[in-house]
C-alpha cells in the first residue's frame, strides 16, 4: 500500500476507522445519552467531507486501478457525505421518539455511506460489487431496525431478498463480462473492446444483467416493485436516507460503468434505457396519483425521478453529449437529494409514534397551523414537479437539455408530459395543506426543523445562483487510467 | 451586484420589499397589512412611471429595446443564460397596466378579504413580480421562470380565497396552463441548444425556416391556452367564477395579456415565416372565439361567467388584429389588450362590489338596481358601454383599429376581409349580451334581491377604486394618440420584420 493508494482512499479509510471506533465508543455511552453517538457520527462525516473536498481537482488511481479519484468521485463523495449528515439530523429525534434509539443505528449509517463512496470510486467491477454490498447490507438492517414492528421487519426482509436477487444479476453480469473480456477492470474492458478480443455478444448480455441490477438499486420500472413497500414499512428516517443514498449510489455505479466501459454498446443498450426511463416516468407518475399514503406517494415519485435521470443518460454513447448527460444527472441528483430530504423530513414531522399521520389527508390544515412547514413542503412539491423558483426546475431543464442534445426529442416530450401528470399529485398535497381545514399533529424538533428549513432555503436559493453547481457538475468528469 | 440597481430590476422586484415588510407584521393587524400592500403597489406604480417617463433613460420615440439590464447569469458548462431585462413600446404599456391594476385590485379587497389577509397580500405582490418580469424579460430562460412562477401565487389566490369549487378551479387552471408551457420549455431549450443563446434580440432572424413551424406550434400551445383562444378556453370560466374579485381583475387584466404578449414578443419576430403560414388558422380560430365567446356570454345566468366568456370574445379581437400582421392590426391589438384590462377589470370589480353585498351573482334575482344604487348603475353603464365598443370610449378605438387592420390585410391569399366582416358581427353580439346584462340587473321591475336585501350604494373607497379606470376609459376613447405613440416605433419595426419575411 503506497502513499498514493492511501491518499486516494482517504475519505473511505477515515470514515471506516471512525465508524469502527464509534461502534466501540457507543458501548460506553449510556442509553439515555445516545445523542452523543449522533454527534460523533456527524463529526466524523463532517471531517470526511472536508478531506474529500480537499481532494477536489485531483486525479489519481490506486490499488492497481481498482479505485480512482476524479472529479466525478469527489462530487459524489461530497454528496454522499451530505446525505449521511442529513440522515443523522433527521434521525436524531425521530428514533428517540419512536423508541428505536440504538447506537448501532449511526454506525450502520456510516458503513452504508462508506459503501456509497466506494461505489463512486470503483473502477473495477469487483470493487463495484463489494461497494454495493457494503452499502446495501447496513440498509437491510436499518430497514428492519424497528423490530418487532411487523411492517419494518417485512420491509427489511423484502428489501434483503429482492436486493440479493438484484445483486445476483450483477454478479452474474460481472462473470459474463469477465468471460467476454478476460478482465473486470473498466480500463481493461475498454482495451479488450478496442483491440477486438472481446466477445461482444457475451459482453452485451453481461452489460444487460448489470443494467438489471443497477435498475433495481435506483428503482427503475420494471425493477421497482420493492420500492413502495420498502419505503412504506421502513422507519421514515431510514427511508429518507435510503431514498437519496441508495438511488444516488446506484446512479454513481451506472454512470461510471456504462459511460466508461460500454459506449460502444450504446446502439444496443440505448433502446433498453429508453424503455426503462419511459416506463419509470409513466408508471411512477401514474401510480403515484392513486396513492393516499404520503410515503407510498413519495416512493412512486422517486421512481419517476429515477426515470428522468435515466432519460438524460440515454445518449451516453454519443461522445459529444456524454459529459453533458453525466453532469446533468449529477446536478439533478443534488437537486433530488435536497428536495427529497426536505419532503421526507416533513413526513417525519407529521408521523406520530403510533404510526398515524402518514395519510395525505393528515396534511389538511397544515398551512394554517404550521405555516412555515407548509411553505417548505410547497417548495419541495414545486421542486419535484419542476416549477420555479426551485432547484427542481433548473435540474430538470438540465436533464431535458442533455436528452435533446442527444436528439431524443420524443423522450423529452414524454418527460414534460409526465411532469404535467406529476403536477396533479404534488399539487394535491398543497391543496390539502392550504385549501382544506384540519388539525394536523406535528412534532417540532430543532434538528429536524433546521434540516427542513435548510433544504427549503437551499432549494430556492441555489435555483437563483446555480452557476457554481453547474460548473462543478460539468467538471465532474470521469477519468480513465 | 450592479444589476440590483438597474431601473428595470427595481421596477420588477420592488414589491419584494413589500413582501418582506408584510412578513414582519403580525397577521392580526389587518389594517396595517392592507396599507402596507397598497402603499407598496402604489410605489411600484410610481417607480414604473418614473423609469419610463421621468428617469430620462427611456426615449419614447425611439424603437428597439431600452433601459437594458444585461448581465451574465449562468454562463458555465455550455449554458448561455443571461439576466436580461429591457423594455420597448410593447413592454412598457403592459408593465404600466400591471402596476396600475395591482393597487386597484388590492384596494378592492379592503373589506372583501377578511381571512388570512397577510397571506393574500404576499401572494398578490409576488404575482405582481412575476407578471412584471414576464413583460420585461428578454432572455427566454428568464422569461420562462417568470412565466411559470406566476402560476404559483395565482393558484393560491384562487384555491384559498375562491368560491365553493375553488379547489377544482385552481387545479384546472394550474394544469391547463402548465400543459401549454412545458411544450414551450422544450422549444426554448431547442433554441438555446442549437442557436447557443436564449436572448430574444439575438435570436431574431436566426431561426431556420425549416424548424420554425414546430417551434411556433410549441410556443403557441403555451400562449393560446393563456389567452385563451378557442377551443382551449375551458379553464377560464371556472377560474374566473371561483377566483376572488381581485384575482379575477388581475387574471383578466394582466394574466391573459401574457398570452397575447407572448405571441407578439416571441412568435411573430422569432418565427415570422411560420407566423405568416399559420396566420389564416389563427385568424379563423380568433373569429370563432369572437363569435363563440359572445354567443356563450349571452347564454349565461351568472354575471361573472358572462363577463368571463366576454373575455374569450375580446381576446379573439386581439388575436385577429395581431395576425393581420400590419401596423394597424397590431397597434389595435396592443391597444385592445390595454382596453380589455381596463374594461373587463372594471366589470369584475363592479360584479365583486354587488356580490360582496348580496352573495349572489344570479342575473335573475336582480333587476331595478338603478333606482336603489344610482352611482353604481351609472358607473356600470359607462363600463358596459366601453366594453361593447361605444364610440368615444376606449373599446371602440381598439376594435375599430383592429377591424381596419384585418380588412387591410386581405390583399394576399389570406381571407381576412372575411374575418373582418364576420368579427364585426361579434361587435353587434357584444352590444346584445352587454345590454342584456345591464337591463337584467339595473332596469325593469325590482328582482328578489333588490326587493328584500338591504342594499347601499357605492362608498367612497369603491368609487376611488373605479375612478382611475374610468379616467383611462375616457382618455383612450377620446384621445388615444399618446398610447399609439408609445407603441408605434416598436410596432413599425415588427411590421418591417414581418413584411421582409413575407417576401422571402
Amino acid at each position: 500500500m503506497t502513499q498514493n493508494d492511501f491518499y486516494v482512499l482517504l475519505p473511505v479509510i477515515t470514515l471506516t476507522i471512525w465508524a469502527t471506533l464509534l461502534l466501540l465508543v457507543d458501548l460506553f455511552i449510556p442509553r439515555e445519552r445516545k445523542g452523543l453517538t449522533a454527534l460523533l457520527a456527524a463529526i466524523g462525516l463532517t471531517l470526511t467531507l472536508f478531506i474529500s473536498l480537499s481532494q477536489f481537482g485531483q486525479q489519481a488511481t490506486a490499488f492497481n486501478n481498482m479505485v480512482v479519484l476524479d472529479g466525478f468521485s469527489v462530487f459524489l463523495t461530497a454528496l454522499f457525505l451530505l446525505i449521511g449528515l442529513l440522515g443523522v439530523t433527521v434521525a436524531y429525534s425521530y428514533i428517540k421518539r419512536m423508541g428505536l434509539e440504538r447506537g448501532e443505528y449511526y454506525a450502520l449509517l456510516l458503513f452504508s455511506v462508506i459503501g456509497m463512496i466506494l461505489m463512486a470510486q470503483a473502477s473495477d467491477l469487483i470493487v463495484t460489487f463489494i461497494a454495493l454490498e457494503l452499502l446495501s447490507i447496513p440498509l437491510y438492517v436499518l430497514a428492519a431496525i424497528a423490530y418487532p414492528k411487523t411492517d419494518s421487519e417485512e420491509a427489511g426482509i423484502k428489501y434483503f431478498l429482492l436486493g440479493s436477487f438484484a445483486t445476483g444479476f450483477i454478479v452474474y453480469g460481472i462473470a459474463l463480462i469477465f468471460g467476454a473480456t478476460g478482465t473486470t477492470s473498466l480500463a481493461g474492458i475498454i482495451t479488450a473492446i478496442g483491440v477486438q478480443t472481446a466477445n461482444l455478444g457475451l459482453l452485451l448480455i453481461g452489460a444487460g444483467l448489470l443494467l438489471v441490477g443497477f435498475g433495481f438499486k435506483v428503482g427503475a420500472v420494471p425493477f421497482h416493485m420493492w420500492t413502495p413497500d420498502v419505503y412504506q414499512g421502513t422507519p421514515t428516517s431510514v427511508t429518507a436516507f435510503m431514498a437519496a443514498g441508495a438511488k444516488v449510489a446506484g446512479f454513481a455505479a451506472l454512470l461510471r460503468v456504462f459511460a466508461l466501459a460500454f459506449p460502444l454498446l450504446a446502439p444496443q443498450l440505448a433502446p433498453v434505457l429508453i424503455i426503462l426511463s419511459a416506463l419509470s416516468m409513466l408508471v411512477g407518475n401514474l401510480v403515484a396519483i392513486a396513492q393516499t399514503d404520503i410515503k407510498r406517494m413519495l416512493a412512486y415519485s422517486s421512481i419517476a425521478q429515477a426515470g428522468y435521470i435515466l432519460m438524460a443518460f440515454v445518449p451516453f454513447g454519443n461522445a459529444n453529449v456524454q459529459n453533458l448527460s453525466i453532469s446533468a444527472a449529477l446536478f439533478y441528483l443534488v437537486a433530488y437529494t435536497l428536495t427529497s430530504f426536505g419532503a421526507w423530513g416533513i413526513t417525519i414531522a407529521l408521523e406520530k409514534t403510533d404510526g398515524q399521520g402518514l395519510k395525505i389527508d393528515d396534511y389538511a390544515g397544515l398551512g394554517r397551523k404550521h405555516p412555515l412547514l407548509a411553505v417548505a413542503m410547497t417548495i419541495f412539491m414545486l421542486s419535484l414537479t419542476g416549477l420555479p423558483p426551485t432547484l427542481g426546475l433548473v435540474g430538470k431543464i438540465y436533464l431535458f437539455r442533455a436528452v435533446m442534445a442527444g436528439g431524443y426529442y420524443y423522450l423529452a416530450v414524454l418527460g414534460v408530459l409526465t411532469s404535467l401528470i406529476s403536477a396533479y399529485y404534488y399539487l394535491r398535497v398543497v391543496v390539502k395543506m392550504y385549501m382544506q381545514d384540519g388539525d394536523p399533529q406535528v412534532t417540532r424538533e430543532t434538528w429536524l426543523d433546521l434540516t427542513i428549513g435548510a433544504m427549503a432555503v437551499l432549494t430556492v436559493i441555489v435555483s437563483f445562483v446555480p452557476a457554481p453547481l453547474f460548473d462543478w457538475a460539468s467538471r465532474a468528469v470521469l477519468a480513465l487510467f | 451586484m450592479n444589476f440590483l440597481f438597474e431601473p428595470l430590476t427595481i421596477v420588477t422586484f420592488f414589491p419584494l420589499l413589500g413582501v418582506l415588510a408584510l412578513l414582519l407584521i403580525n397577521s392580526e393587524q389587518k389594517t396595517a397589512i392592507r396599507w402596507t400592500a397598497l402603499v407598496t403597489a402604489l410605489l411600484a406604480f410610481v417607480i414604473s412611471l418614473w423609469a419610463f417617463f421621468f428617469s430620462g433613460q427611456y426615449d419614447v420615440a425611439a424603437p428597439g429595446l431600452q433601459l437594458v439590464a444585461k448581465y451574465d447569469w449562468i454562463t458555465v458548462a455550455g449554458w448561455n443564460i443571461r439576466y436580461y431585462l429591457a423594455a420597448d413600446g410593447l413592454s412598457i404599456l403592459l408593465v404600466l397596466l400591471t402596476t396600475f391594476l395591482t393597487p386597484i385590485a388590492i384596494l378592492s379587497t379592503w373589506t372583501a378579504i377578511e381571512e388570512r389577509v397577510k397571506d393574500f397580500m404576499i401572494f398578490f405582490l409576488m404575482l405582481e413580480i412575476g407578471m412584471t418580469g414576464v413583460f420585461l424579460s428578454q432572455d427566454l430562460f428568464l422569461f420562462y421562470i417568470f412565466w411559470e412562477f406566476t402560476l404559483v401565487p395565482m393558484y393560491f389566490l384562487i384555491g384559498i380565497w375562491g368560491g365553493p369549487r375553488r379547489m377544482y378551479a385552481a387545479v384546472k387552471f394550474f394544469l391547463y396552463t402548465m400543459a401549454g408551457s412545458i411544450l414551450m420549455l422544450l422549444a426554448i431549450l431547442w433554441l438555446g441548444i442549437n442557436l447557443d443563446t436564449f436572448a430574444v434580440p439575438e435570436l431574431i432572424g436566426k431561426v431556420p425556416a425549416a424548424a420554425q413551424m414546430l417551434l411556433f406550434v410549441a410556443f403557441t400551445a403555451a400562449f393560446a391556452i393563456k389567452v385563451p383562444m378557442w377551443p382551449l378556453h375551458s379553464w377560464l370560466p371556472d377560474a374566473h367564477v371561483e377566483a376572488p374579485t381581485a384575482g379575477s381583475v388581475i387574471l383578466a387584466g394582466v394574466l391573459l395579456k401574457m398570452g397575447t404578449y407572448g405571441f407578439l414578443r416571441f412568435n411573430l419576430p422569432l418565427f415570422p415565416e411560420a407566423s405568416i403560414q399559420a396566420a389564416p388558422v389563427i385568424g379563423a380560430l380568433a373569429v370563432i372565439g369572437i363569435i363563440y365567446g359572445a354567443a356563450v356570454s349571452y347564454a349565461q345566468k351568472d354575471v361573472k361567467k358572462l363577463v368571463a366568456y366576454s373575455s374569450v370574445s375580446h381576446l379573439g379581437f386581439v388575436m385577429l388584429g395581431m395576425f393581420a400582421m400590419n401596423s394597424l392590426g397590431i397597434q389595435g391589438a396592443i391597444l385592445q389588450m390595454i382596453n380589455h384590462g381596463l374594461s373587463t377589470g372594471a366589470l369584475f370589480l363592479l360584479v365583486g362590489m354587488i356580490y360582496e353585498q348580496t352573495h349572489t351573482r344570479e342575473l335573475a334575482v336582480y333587476g331595478g338596481l338603478w333606482k336603489i344604487m344610482p352611482v353604481y348603475g351609472a358607473l356600470t353603464l359607462i363600463v358596459t358601454l366601453s366594453s361593447m365598443g361605444l364610440p368615444g370610449l376606449n373599446g371602440f378605438v381598439g376594435e375599430f383599429t383592429i377591424l381596419l387592420g384585418a380588412w387591410g390585410a386581405g390583399s394576399g391569399s389570406y381571407g381576412s376581409v372575411w374575418f373582418a366582416a364576420l368579427s364585426a358581427i361579434g361587435v353587434i353580439l357584444a352590444a346584445i349580451y352587454m345590454l342584456y346584462m345591464f337591463q337584467k340587473m339595473f332596469l325593469g321591475p325590482a328582482g328578489e334581491i333588490t326587493k328584500h336585501h338591504p342594499l347601499h350604494d357605492l362608498n367612497w373607497r369603491e368609487i376611488a377604486t373605479l375612478l382611475p379606470l374610468l379616467v383611462f376609459i375616457f382618455w383612450i376613447g377620446l384621445y388615444p394618440k399618446p398610447f399609439f405613440d408609445l407603441m408605434s416605433p416598436t410596432v413599425d419595426e415588427l411590421v418591417k420584420l414581418l413584411s421582409a419575411a413575407a417576401l422571402r
